[in-house]
């Protein structure tokens, strides 16, 4: 029956995300590599003389071939194993966990209030379409997908934390802290977050769903005299889930993204800035395992949403 | 204009006739053209009709003549933003409009509504039993149990197969043909006193086609519903229905009993209608040297793993007509790609006047090319909707015979001439033209090389038949004038019979049956072109049962 | 023709705000008040009648900076725009009409980069290229051609299964003839359209790097750097900060204005003479 074909095509999707995910370490790993000149020289400077120079790249294994590295690096990656931090020399995976934590804490804070917000908007707006809700809408969406991060980041400082002061400027947060007092401290960061991918999850429910709205199975629904509500919950909503969750999924994929330049903003220790910070310093291998991590993150959540895709259809679901 | 049946008078005494009246509507639209302001048109004008308890009334016209925005103000419904701004819909002895509350009680249990494509009508996520007694339910005709055993004795008088089970399964699991069949019996499952059937056929084979109209036909005899069934062929409507009304631009044309219509029509648009395809076509004798010969030709797709053509071999004769008809999937259209050497054969050849064609078309010399024309089924897609018309044709004067300037402007007028149209047409843009203006240019297009074969690729079946009749004429004349030959690819045999010289039947790929036109249409035939010949609706009352009665194979897809 | 009247508001105020910043970034030189790097007053000083905006971090004058600033920006964001337009079209047309492996090999590359947040391929390959005008143009550029590639094909390859590019090659015409007159005709609305949408992506992506610190480098400063600049004085309650990126938002909803129009212009049009 259905449940094979549908899991063979599931396997299909994971089988390609993993080989996306190689594809991908491949290239970031090759991107390190296009600098002229070499990691030993730019950790030690232009003063430095040939042993020095010799001795670091004997120890970070730069005399081997490009491929061997790779594997090097791709062997310890997917034993836990990031290497270690040429600015400190501190331990990568250590230094990332808790930052990854951080991110995860924030990016979800913002998911859990933008999606129902997004998705509750979007039906708004093809309710009342083309009316004065849907118009004031689409308005909003055309600002705020204009506006970069910073500018609405530093208007809340501006607004909540220095004439107001109920916020924090900078969103310091540490182990010991109360979840109540965690919350308060990433409340800016995380409303900055939603507004900024709002727009477009709106945008793009409203267009899932009016597209659901003007199939012809609606206007039978219609014609059989149904009520709106009914209409919406027995024939749209099953047809409107799974363009929905893919909308939530690209847009969260969105949200990892704009998750580095707030985190700069707010001065908040997650990976984000832990990556800018390390490109600053041309610090290879953090910046290669970021990201990865990254890429990782945002390839899982777009296998997401074409799985719910694959799940939702029934063509797939109840084969001929 | 309209014509009223004398029997409505002496029905609607009787108190118990009247189903359905219908006065005076008139229905608009605002239609939003680009960078212009949004403007209103009248779709529908003036329209008064009634339908009795049990009767069957077509409506028929062309695209635009409004015909299904009619049906569906029986409904209430305007689809798309359309307002009925005037006039009064009377269903069961009350004014209906208005009432948006009490239309939601009406549709569904009054009057249901079976759609042109019940492919798309159909919720794709519920099984199609849950949407056929949707509308029973939720207006409480019946418990679930007894709707869904009228579900089942509906499917089987349908003669849809297993209909125990057929409820089970998804809309994608069922054909077209079938899905059609359910759609009615979904539409007859709340025992409506009315069914607006909106062009259940035509998006079917043409074998596919009598079927379901019979079936139609047969649930609306047992059930004893009144229908409004909305067609542009007239043909199918003479039928299925007891009275006709014509429509054209949203006005009542002519309004009559069916027989009338059909047999004595007033107006002079109906007559034009109840003659179209009465063109006169003496078949030509083969002459002794083939312009084109098809010499066993197979080919297939995806790399000789679907073979779609198999062994076929057919002569066209200079200034000929081949007509190949066949249904979709008979391997029409590849044949044509195998000719034009866009999908090379694998075996067998193609010789054209006197030579071997490339399999190829990049083999292929510029002469060659030139003297194979091809003109297309959807006329607005085969032109470049950023050339000019005068640029259109005046390409391959310029390919082809190096012409410039005024010698080429001079040769697109002459073209345009031959085509009846002015040589004004030369600086619009196709947008501007109509349906049949369009195919007009493909036409002259191709005339403009000077070719010795045209190939047309459906190249009516997009058109309404009036303006479907006008291209056909056209061609006609042409070939008598240019001598050119053509390869015509049809499903329509009407069509086939005004133009051909000679026929090939095609089926699955393989040729059926191949000959000259009066031999290929005289009785002994095989079972295929039985069918196909015997599910061509002919405008003549009655012709249904005895076409069911008489054929000897069942149409595929049932 | 074009008809002002028929101009909506909306369009005609991005038309004209776009135009304002375009005069700003061609004539800097000539309308700012102070030179870009000339330290003319105290740190963060008050908007005045000498200094429109008032000053910056260092004292320089805010107004002046902006215009140069606004060079800078456009200037970056308009070159990257051109590379990624000329790169993905060429290649994304060349991919639909040939066709076959190549097709295949671009497209699972574009793919490929494609599956990594634009912003944080950027940053990886920053930490290894030297910070010059010329790598972050070359890497924007790079980066965002994949998108215009994309669109490019997909609207090729819609226009190039059409019958009327059929007739063509049966007709016996040229690759270029086909790639030329009858598809990039059909293909530039929407190519058009897309350009002012990849513009501002341009602008923002440019800022973002720039206000981390990545993109121009000091003591230059395009609109994003400004931002960073400044971005200390506001937990003293010193909006500077808020002006650069104003003007990065003001830009981007101009030209969004402008694109917008543009777009339900073409969208509706089928084809003809392209005036509406």
């Amino acid at each position: 029956m259905g449940s094979a074909l549908i899991l063979r095509l599931i396997a299909q999707r994971l089988a390609l995300g993993v080989l996306l995910l190689f594809a991908v370490s491949v290239l970031i790993f090759a991107g390190t590599q296009i600098l002229p000149g070499d990691v030993a020289q730019s950790i030690l400077g232009q003063a430095a003389t040939p042993q020095a120079l010799e001795n670091l790249r004997r120890e970070l294994g730069l005399n081997d071939p490009a491929y061997i590295r790779y594997f090097r690096w791709l062997g310890g990656v997917l034993t836990g194993d990031f290497g270690t931090a040429l600015s400190n020399r501190r331990d990568i995976a250590e230094a990332l966990g808790g930052r990854l934590w951080n991110t995860l804490f924030l990016a979800g804070c913002a998911a859990v209030i933008s999606v129902p917000l997004a998705i509750l908007l979007g039906l708004l707006a093809v309710r009342y379409r083309n009316g004065v809700i849907d118009k004031a809408i689409s308005g909003f969406a055309l600002a705020s997908t204009s506006l970069p991060e910073f500018f609405i980041g530093y208007l809340l400082i501006l607004f909540f934390a220095v004439e107001l002061q109920w916020f924090p400027a900078s969103s310091t947060v540490f182990d010991t802290m109360s979840f109540g007092a965690r919350l308060q401290a990433i409340a800016l960061p995380a409303i900055t977050l939603t507004l900024v991918v709002l727009a477009h999850m709106m945008r793009m429910t409203r267009a899932a769903i009016l597209n659901v709205m003007q199939s012809a199975y609606i206007e039978t629904a219609e014609l059989k005299g149904l009520s709106a509500f009914d209409i919406i919950r027995r024939h749209a909503m099953p047809n409107a889930v799974a363009p929905i969750v893919n909308v939530v999924m690209l847009n969260l994929a969105y949200l990892i993204v704009g998750v580095v330049v707030v985190e700069v903003i707010f001065v908040y220790p997650g990976m984000g800035q832990y990556l800018v910070d390390h490109v600053s310093k041309r610090d290879v291998p953090v910046v290669q395992a970021v990201g990865l991590i990254f890429a990782a993150v945002y390839i899982g959540l777009n296998m997401i949403a074409d799985i719910v895709a694959i799940l939702a259809n029934p063509r797939l679901r109840h084969p001929k | 204009m309209a014509e009223q049946p004398r029997k409505k008078v002496q029905e609607a005494a009787r108190g118990t006739g009247t189903l359905l009246d219908i006065r005076n509507l008139r229905i608009e639209a605002t239609v939003y053209p680009p960078g212009e302001d949004p403007k209103n048109v009248v779709i529908v004008d003036d329209v008064s009709l009634t339908v009795e308890r049990g009767k069957v009334l077509g409506l028929i016209g062309e695209s635009g003549a409004g015909k299904s925005t009619i049906g569906l103000s029986s409904m209430g419904y305007g689809r798309g933003g359309v307002r009925i701004t005037g006039g009064e819909v009377v269903l069961n002895g009350r004014d209906i409009l208005g009432d948006e509350r009490g239309l939601r009680k009406l549709r569904g249990k009054e009057v249901c509504y079976v759609a042109q494509s019940a492919a798309a009508a159909f919720n794709p996520a519920h099984k199609l039993m849950r949407q056929v007694v949707e509308a029973t339910l939720e207006h409480g005709v019946s418990s679930r149990e007894e709707a869904e055993k009228r579900a089942v004795d509906l499917f089987r008088q349908l003669s849809l197969p297993d209909p125990e089970n057929i409820g089970d399964r998804y809309p994608h699991q069922v054909s077209g043909g079938q899905l059609q069949r359910v759609m009615t019996a979904m539409a007859l499952c709340s025992k409506p006193d009315l069914i607006v059937f909106d062009e259940p056929t035509t998006a079917l084979d043409v074998t596919t086609q009598i079927d379901v109209l019979a079936a139609i036909k047969k649930a609306i005899r047992d059930t004893g519903v009144a229908a409004l069934y909305i067609t542009h062929d007239l043909a199918v409507v003479a039928q299925v229905s007891d009275d006709i009304m014509v429509l054209r631009h949203g006005k009542t044309v002519e309004w009559g009993d069916t027989r009338q219509i059909i047999e004595k029509p007033k107006q002079d648009y109906t007559k034009a209608l109840v003659s179209v395809h009465a063109i006169d076509h003496e078949e030509h004798a083969p002459t002794p040297v083939p312009i084109l010969t098809v010499d066993n030709v197979t080919a297939s797709y995806g790399g000789g793993r679907v073979k779609v053509l198999r062994d076929v071999s057919v002569d066209i004769h200079p200034g000929q007509t081949l007509a190949v008809v066949g249904e979709s999937g008979s391997g029409k259209s590849t044949l044509a790609r195998a000719i034009t050497g866009l999908l090379p054969p694998e075996s067998g050849s193609i010789t054209f006047d006197g030579r071997t064609l490339a399999n190829r078309l990049a083999d292929r010399p510029k002469e060659d090319l030139r003297q194979l024309q091809m003109i297309y089924q959807m006329a607005d897609v085969a032109m470049n909707p950023r050339q000019t018309v005068g640029t259109i044709i005046g390409r391959p004067l310029e390919f082809y015979f190096g012409m410039r300037g005024a010698e080429r402007n001079a040769r697109v007028a002459e073209l345009l001439d031959k085509i009846e149209m002015g040589k004004g047409f030369a600086d619009r843009y196709p947008a501007e033209l109509s349906g049949g203006q369009k195919q007009r240019v493909c036409i002259a297009r191709a005339l403009a090389a000077k070719p010795k074969l045209i190939i047309c690729d459906e190249v009516t079946s997009a058109l309404d038949p009036l303006v479907a009749n006008g291209i056909l004429k056209l061609l006609l004349e042409l070939q008598a004038e240019e001598d050119v030959a053509y390869l015509f690819i049809t499903h329509d045999l009407a069509t086939v019979r005004a133009i051909a010289d000679s026929i090939a039947v095609m089926y699955r790929g393989e040729l059926v049956r191949y000959g000259p036109k009066g031999k290929v249409l005289t009785p002994p035939f095989d079972a295929y072109t039985d069918l196909l010949l015997s599910s061509v609706p002919e405008m003549e009352v009655g012709w249904l049962e005895k076409a069911i009665s008489n054929r000897r194979m069942e149409a595929a897809g049932n | 023709m074009l008809d002002l009247k028929r101009i909506p508001l909306s369009a005609l105020i991005g038309l004209f705000l776009t135009a304002l910043f375009l005069f700003a970034a061609l004539f800097a030189p000539w309308i700012a008040p102070y030179g870009n790097g000339e330290i003319v007053g105290d740190v963060w000083g008050p908007m005045s009648a000498t200094h429109l905006l008032g000053t910056d971090n260092l004292g320089r004058d805010l107004l002046s900076r902006m215009i140069y600033g606004a060079r800078i920006t456009i200037f970056i964001a308009v070159a990257a725009t051109a590379l990624s337009f000329i790169l993905g079209s060429v290649l994304g047309f060349t991919a639909a009409v040939i066709g076959g492996w190549i097709d295949q090999t671009m497209s699972r590359f574009v793919d490929l980069l494609m599956s990594i947040p634009t912003l944080i391929f950027a940053l990886v390959v920053l930490s290894v290229l030297p910070s010059t005008l010329i790598t972050l143009i070359l890497v924007m550029g790079i980066l965002d051609a994949t998108r215009v590639y994309r669109l490019a094909r997909a609207v090729a390859v819609d226009i190039n299964v059409m019958d009327f590019v059929e007739a063509a090659k049966l007709r016996g015409e040229g690759r270029s003839w086909i790639i030329f007159r009858e598809i990039l005709p059909n293909a530039l609305s929407p190519l058009v359209a897309e350009l002012g949408l990849r513009f501002i992506f341009a602008v923002l992506f440019l800022s973002a790097l720039s206000f981390l610190g990545l993109g121009v480098q000091p003591p230059d400063a395009d609109w994003g750097g400004m931002v960073k600049e400044n971005k200390d004085g506001i937990v003293f309650g010193i909006p500077a900060a808020l002006i650069p990126a104003g003007a990065i938002a003001l830009l981007a909803i101009s030209v969004n204005l402008v694109a917008d129009w543009v777009l339900n212009r073409t969208s509706d049009l089928k084809g003809g003479r392209g005036n509406g």
